[in-house]
């Protein structure tokens, strides 16, 4: 990697083009503090998510390892119960609220989303800005009240411990609840401008892939989030002021705690995974330089899981003493959801027949998606097998699952992202090499630490253990040396990244020669995203077909 | 051959009529699912190959998925999904509806042990003593959070909630001792709430509660160490009796079939009850539960919401017993039309 000298500053056009003198990339245009924290440029803000997601995943990375080294023996190793019951309640917290939920659609949607529309910003800029500051207050109340007194009822608060337990619930619960509203704000927001601003040309059915998920994942955000909200603060209530609304002792229900719990965070899984599948359309049209097999089957199975994925909220309840048939109900709902993400996996296969494979790393990204998605969602449709479940569930087999499926999906998804989108973020480029080799660290590494967590389920180990049976050690130990594999990976990727954002050689418009409509600006884009006049848009994205009638551009 | 598989999948030992159905379905669906998502992955890992980029600046086909491919990728999954969900669902009934001659033994989950009391006599703290190759009903309940009582030998498990009784049965096959965990997370000691199941041959189990009877104290000490369960009063029913009249039951409720405030309690239990809101209900363990919890939720028509909650005024066993001393109250035409009789004899 040569360090580039022409390049005044990060991510800066080639000075010696004039034409960009009078239209800055949205990096520079406005250096001072102030132009960034009070940005409308829906770029601006996207990296500042991207800053702020990273940082919590970090945090929460560090308690994944805490947690996996006070496993390594079965009894107490490095902490003690109280303290581990806390660590891994915060790992929750900070990875589903503060990164996953957020991750792709507040990172990505807000940068990408305009460009993929041919739109100058989002529908509401000041409010997307707002989003912002209402996600950074909620984190930092909830990490506060983390922190000070701590908490220890696992994310899912489930009462009447979370209303009995002598810990801090009440800042915590708060802190989500406004997390909340950051999240409803973006979905407004994304489906607003996704109806009203795209340029023309642009139809539903000539919209992005990536487009067709965050709109989905805005509707589940905007439909599902309310109820969560107003179930913490029911929970909130009742923990200060004693009401009887999910304690038995007081004539409330518990199990109505868990069906309201449910009915938001089930949908959750949605909101996590639907824009990796967005992502992961892109990534793999623009490596393999073809249109989406079945553009119209992969758009509307987004829709469908984003319906049907309402439905289903009751499989996490198959022993919580709620009515057999009931129980079979959301089971065969369950399976909906499989039979759309089949159809999705199905389709992306192949987008690659008769394609043109270049195996970069967001493909290779996207290998390590494609094996994540396929048995996270086999290991999720044998879980709606409702007498599978019952030995299952509340196991290690089902952390194993949803880590698979939601996590690991979700961040082959927003590595890819990452990796895909880097040179039209920031200009530049990173080391192909190294990206290659973490990646292969980082696959490898999630496996070894959540295949033999399925193998510990199977063998009856609850989640949620301080101590455990020494039977089930061995596995432990695998998992926890996998997680060391997957930290290693992380800590390649941001070195080199690091490296990249200040030495990397600069991008040019369109390295990957891709036809989705982002790259039909400059990289990194101008202010207002795009310089004269604007692109027209005659084709489907990722239209690569005979080179006579629609040109491959060149790499720029 | 099932041997085999179940070492490779890490299962624990399959020790109950119900481990089989699940270990049996379980092998069908990992097995099915690991050849299709094998096929899945190496058709992508051979056109990743096939179809590698040559020019830099190669053109592809406009390939688009004829009808007939778009419903085989719909139908395919949907088959297989609905078959093993049809599977699952009908074993998951057959687990969720306890054989009437089933043995009942009352659960009760509590920070951080398990307690066990049985009908007919002893009670212990996180040793359960059942026989094999009979079936055992468990009433689960808790004394004060979430808690869940999970065999992984025998691969049942079902939530114990507070102020309310869930179910779940099983048939041990083989002798022997087994794990109890608690899989939902209650606090502090979650990972130390363990107990133990002891599968007693029939007629050494038919023995030990012969000699639990009489109150000789066995060497599982910590199975009997525990008086707080049941006061000294050790069988279930006669507490109830005694709780009813305490409690205020009998102010409202005969026990000898005449008309008073509330229905009378003799052949209450399994009796077919008319709700005032025009439905029929199965007087069971969890009606009776309900009723003393909820009294108004379902109101047995031609009589008056005026019963007060019983919530927080008696506690797990308590609310067993009383449950016991109903259904001890059984006419005899009622038993002959709903029981098929106890499997086990009268302990006596």
């Amino acid at each position: 990697m040569t360090p580039s000298s022409s390049i005044a500053s990060p991510g800066a056009a080639p000075a010696h083009d004039e034409h960009h003198d009078h239209h800055p990339s949205y990096l520079v245009d406005g250096t001072t503090i102030k132009s960034w924290l009070l940005t409308v440029d829906h770029k601006r803000i996207g990296l500042m998510f991207l800053f702020w997601v990273l940082l919590f995943f970090l945090v929460g990375g560090i308690f994944a390892l805490l947690i996996r080294v006070e496993l390594l023996t079965p009894g107490p190793t490095i902490m003690d119960a109280m303290t581990y019951n806390r660590t891994f309640t915060l790992h929750g917290l900070v990875m589903i609220f503060l990164f996953m939920i957020p991750a792709i659609p507040a990172v990505f949607g807000n940068f990408m989303l305009p460009l993929m529309l041919g739109a100058k910003d989002v529908a509401f800029p000041r409010l997307n800005l707002l989003s912002l500051y209402i996600y950074l207050g909620g984190a930092m109340l909830a990490l506060w009240g983390m922190l000070n007194g701590g908490l220890d009822t696992g994310w899912t608060f489930y009462t009447p411990y979370s209303t009995h337990t002598t810990t801090t619930v009440a800042p915590v619960l708060f802190g989500a609840f406004i997390i909340g509203f950051s999240s409803i704000v973006t979905g407004i927001n994304f489906i607003v401008t996704t109806h009203t601003m795209r340029a023309p040309g642009i139809t539903w059915f000539k919209m992005p892939l990536f487009v067709w998920a965050i709109y989905a994942t805005s509707c589940i955000q905007v439909l599902a989030t309310p109820v969560i909200g107003l179930l913490l603060v029911l929970v909130t209530v009742e923990n200060l002021f004693s009401f009887g609304m999910f304690d038995p002792a007081r004539g409330g229900d518990p199990v109505l705690f868990q069906h309201l719990f449910w009915f938001y965070s089930h949908p959750a899984v949605y909101i996590m995974v639907l824009p990796a599948f967005g992502v992961m359309s892109e990534v793999v049209a623009a490596f393999s330089r073809k249109n989406i097999f079945g553009y119209r089957a992969v758009a509307y199975s987004s829709l469908g899981i984003a319906f049907v994925g309402f439905f289903a909220w009751g499989h996490h309840m198959f022993v919580s003493g709620q009515s057999t048939f009931v129980g079979g109900l959301f089971g065969v709902l369950t399976m909906l959801v499989g039979v759309f993400t089949a159809i999705k996996v199905f389709n992306w296969v192949g987008t690659v027949y008769k394609g043109a494979v270049d195996f970069k790393t967001p493909f290779a990204y996207f290998c390590g998606f494609l094996f994540f998605t396929v048995f996270g969602g086999m290991t999720g449709i044998a879980l709606g097998t409702v007498s599978l479940d019952v030995p299952w569930h509340d196991t290690y087999f089902v952390v194993a699952h949803f880590h698979f499926i939601m996590v690991g999906a979700t961040i082959m998804a927003f590595l890819a992202a990452l990796h895909y989108w880097f040179p039209k973020m920031f200009g530049r480029m990173y080391h192909e090499g190294w990206a290659l080799v973490s990646a292969a660290l980082i696959i490898l590494g999630f496996n070894a630490t959540f295949i033999p967590q399925f193998l510990v389920g199977n063998n009856g180990m609850p989640r949620r253990y301080y101590e455990y049976p020494e039977r089930f050690q061995a596995l432990n130990v695998a998992s926890t040396a996998g997680a060391s594999l997957l930290a290693f990976g992380f800590v390649i990727i941001a070195c080199y990244l690091t490296y990249a954002l200040v030495y990397g050689r600069a991008a040019g418009k369109n390295p990957w020669r891709s036809k989705g409509y982002e790259w039909l600006t400059e990289s990194p884009p101008p202010t207002h995203n795009f310089v004269g006049p604007q692109p027209t848009y005659p084709e489907e994205p990722h239209f690569y077909v005979d080179p006579k009638k629609a040109e491959v551009p060149d790499a720029v | 051959m099932s041997e085999l598989l179940n070492n490779i999948l890490f299962l624990p030992e399959a020790a109950s009529t119900f481990a089989e159905r699940v270990d049996l379905l379980h092998h069908f669906v990992v097995g099915t699912t690991m050849v299709m998502s094998a096929g899945v992955g190496l058709a992508a890992l051979f056109m990743f190959f096939r179809y590698r980029r040559r020019l830099p600046a190669q053109a592809t086909e406009y390939v688009v998925p004829t009808l007939k491919t778009e419903f085989l990728f719909v139908s395919v999954p949907l088959v297989f999904f609905l078959a093993w969900f049809g599977i699952g669902f009908r074993d998951f009934t057959w687990v969720t509806t306890p054989p009437k001659d089933a043995m009942d033994v009352y659960v009760m989950g509590k920070q951080w042990m398990w307690k066990f009391a049985y009908p007919e006599g002893p009670n212990g703290v996180n040793v359960l003593h059942v026989p094999a190759n009979r079936p055992v009903r468990l009433l689960i309940t808790s004394r004060d959070v979430l808690h869940s009582f999970y065999v992984p030998a025998f691969r049942i498990k079902m939530d114990a909630l507070p102020g309310r009784y869930t179910q779940i049965w099983f048939e041990a096959t083989k002798p022997g001792t087994y794990q109890v965990l608690c899989t939902e997370y209650c606090g502090l000691s979650h990972s130390k709430m363990l107990a133990e199941v002891v599968v007693l041959p029939e007629e050494e189990f038919d023995v030990w509660m012969k000699e639990q009877r009489r109150g000789r104290l066995q060497d599982r000490q910590d199975a009997l160490a525990d008086t707080s369960l049941v006061p000294p009063v050790a069988r279930m029913v006669e507490q109830g009796q005694v709780l009813a009249g305490t409690q205020g039951c009998l102010k409202c409720h005969s026990v000898d079939g005449s008309q008073h405030i509330g229905p009378t309690f003799l052949g209450l239990y399994d009796r077919v009850e008319k709700l005032d809101d025009g439905q029929d209900i199965r007087v069971d363990e969890a009606y009776i539960t309900q009723s003393m919890m909820d009294p108004g939720a379902h109101l047995v028509a031609g009589y008056q919401n005026v019963m007060p909650t019983y919530q927080g005024k008696l506690q797990g066993p308590e609310t067993a017993a009383i449950v016991e001393y109903i259904k001890s109250l059984r006419t005899a035409n009622v038993r002959e039309g709903a029981s098929e009789g106890p499997a086990y004899d009268a302990i006596q």
